[in-house]
């Protein structure tokens, strides 16, 4: 690793002002950045630590929707949502392992938009908000291809507010070695219909499957995707697994989310 | 630099560090705990897992800064002052839970954390609960066994075969 200064933000005005050197990086668990860093793919002068800031950590639960502060770590999400948004809970409780989800943030984790990671699929199948330190953004609006976001510069993730759903479930074929989702599905009912996330598949990050989301919508079984199609060009191909193969999941693993809500 | 002050394994300990110091680094070159190791360095392996707060971390993947006011555990801390090992400890001696060794700080920081939250695992959540922590020699049936001995529960025959 190069060498940085670091620096324990204790609020986030405290954070937004020492981000705005443009060669500080934010740092939430570190479990992407700190491997990145010592892979020598990033040289920030500082890092500015966000997991003491008081007002972004926590759950809050209000009015049929589940506020998650930026700088939680994916156990205690686990742990906190499991009854008020059990589809959440048990997508953070499979990411990574133990250790990992003591440390890593789900702020940390929409920032960095990894396009194989669980918490965007419940993001943008959820239809979140990401609320920052200066706006609201819908998460149709915040996934912009792979590690790409609508996030500014020096902009942070403060809180993630999810409307919860009659019923959800999220599907995750793992690939086994980085415990990422080779795919991974994200399906929710609202009371205005369907949302299906898919991550882990394709080039451009998480993405929605409308024609699923419609189909569904008219006939809710596995079987009404059975015509549907992913065009493989797209698609993730490397050694874990071709466009194809893919691009063939991504249906089977969306008929298995279907099947756990029937 | 900065200075950092821990408390490790019950002391109050202190040292200059740089920012991109590791707390596994910390840990072993500065405080010469050698027993928390460095498997992979990709937070892979688990074999530097350690708690902090309480919590099982990986070691390699926080810095020491990060651990700056915390209160932290390795194994050098698991056994009581007069050398008794803890149940944990134990239970893989008993089990023959280890082979060369390399993994087994790390594998009894796991599990003590598993148990502080689940005292009772079954079979299947404890391997799930290994996720993380990675064995090349024995492949697990018989640490698999010393935690469900440690655990308080009966090790079946069958378990883990």
């Amino acid at each position: 690793m190069y060498n940085f200064d670091f620096q324990r933000a204790a609020s986030v005005a405290d954070a937004v002002a020492a981000l705005q050197d443009e060669d500080a990086q934010a740092l939430g668990g570190g479990q992407t950045l700190i491997p990145t860093l010592k892979a020598r793919l990033a040289q920030p002068t500082t890092l500015v630590s966000l997991t003491g800031i008081p007002e972004m950590l926590g759950v809050t639960v209000t009015d049929g929707a589940v506020t998650i502060g930026g700088a939680t770590t994916h156990a205690k999400v686990a742990a906190e949502t499991a009854t008020t948004y059990p589809a959440l809970s048990a997508l953070a409780g499979g990411i990574g392992d133990p250790a990992v989800r003591n440390r890593g943030t789900i702020g940390g984790s929409l920032a960095n938009n990894d396009p194989a990671a669980c918490y965007p699929a419940a993001a943008l199948g959820s239809g979140a908000t990401i609320v920052t330190d200066k706006r609201e953004i819908a998460a149709d609006d915040y996934f912009q291809g792979m590690f790409a976001t609508a996030l500014d510069e020096g902009e942070i993730v403060t809180a993630v507010r999810f409307p919860v759903p009659e019923k959800a479930t999220y599907q995750k074929f793992i690939q086994p070695a980085s415990r990422f989702a080779l795919v991974g599905v994200f399906l929710a009912k609202y009371a205005d219909g369907f949302r299906v996330a898919v991550t882990g598949a394709s080039e451009d990050g998480v993405f929605r499957w409308t024609e699923a989301e419609e189909a569904l919508a008219k006939d809710f079984r596995a079987d009404a995707l059975m015509d549907l199609h992913i065009l493989p060009d797209n698609m993730i191909g490397d050694i874990h697994g071709t466009k194809a193969y893919r691009a063939h999941l991504v249906r089977v693993m969306t008929q298995r989310a279907v099947e756990a809500l029937l | 630099m900065a200075t950092v002050t821990m408390t490790v394994n019950g002391k109050s300990v202190s040292g200059d560090v740089e920012g991109r110091t590791l707390l596994v680094q910390f840990l072993r070159e500065n405080l010469k705990l050698t027993g928390t190791h460095v498997g992979c360095d990709t937070s892979q392996c688990g074999a530097c897992v350690v708690h902090v707060d309480g919590a099982a971390v990986k070691a390699c993947t926080m810095l020491a800064v990060e651990a700056d006011g915390t209160t932290v555990a390795t194994i050098e801390g698991q056994q009581a002052e007069d050398g008794t090992l803890s149940t944990v400890q134990k239970a893989f001696q008993d089990y023959h839970g280890l082979q060369c060794g390399f993994c087994t700080p790390g594998m009894v920081m796991s599990a003590t954390a598993l148990l502080k939250e689940n005292p009772k695992p079954t079979e299947a959540e404890i391997r799930h609960y290994l996720e993380g922590n990675i064995c090349r020699c024995t492949g697990y049936h018989n640490i698999v066994k010393a935690i469900l001995a440690a655990s308080g529960q009966e090790v079946p025959a069958i378990a883990a075969e």
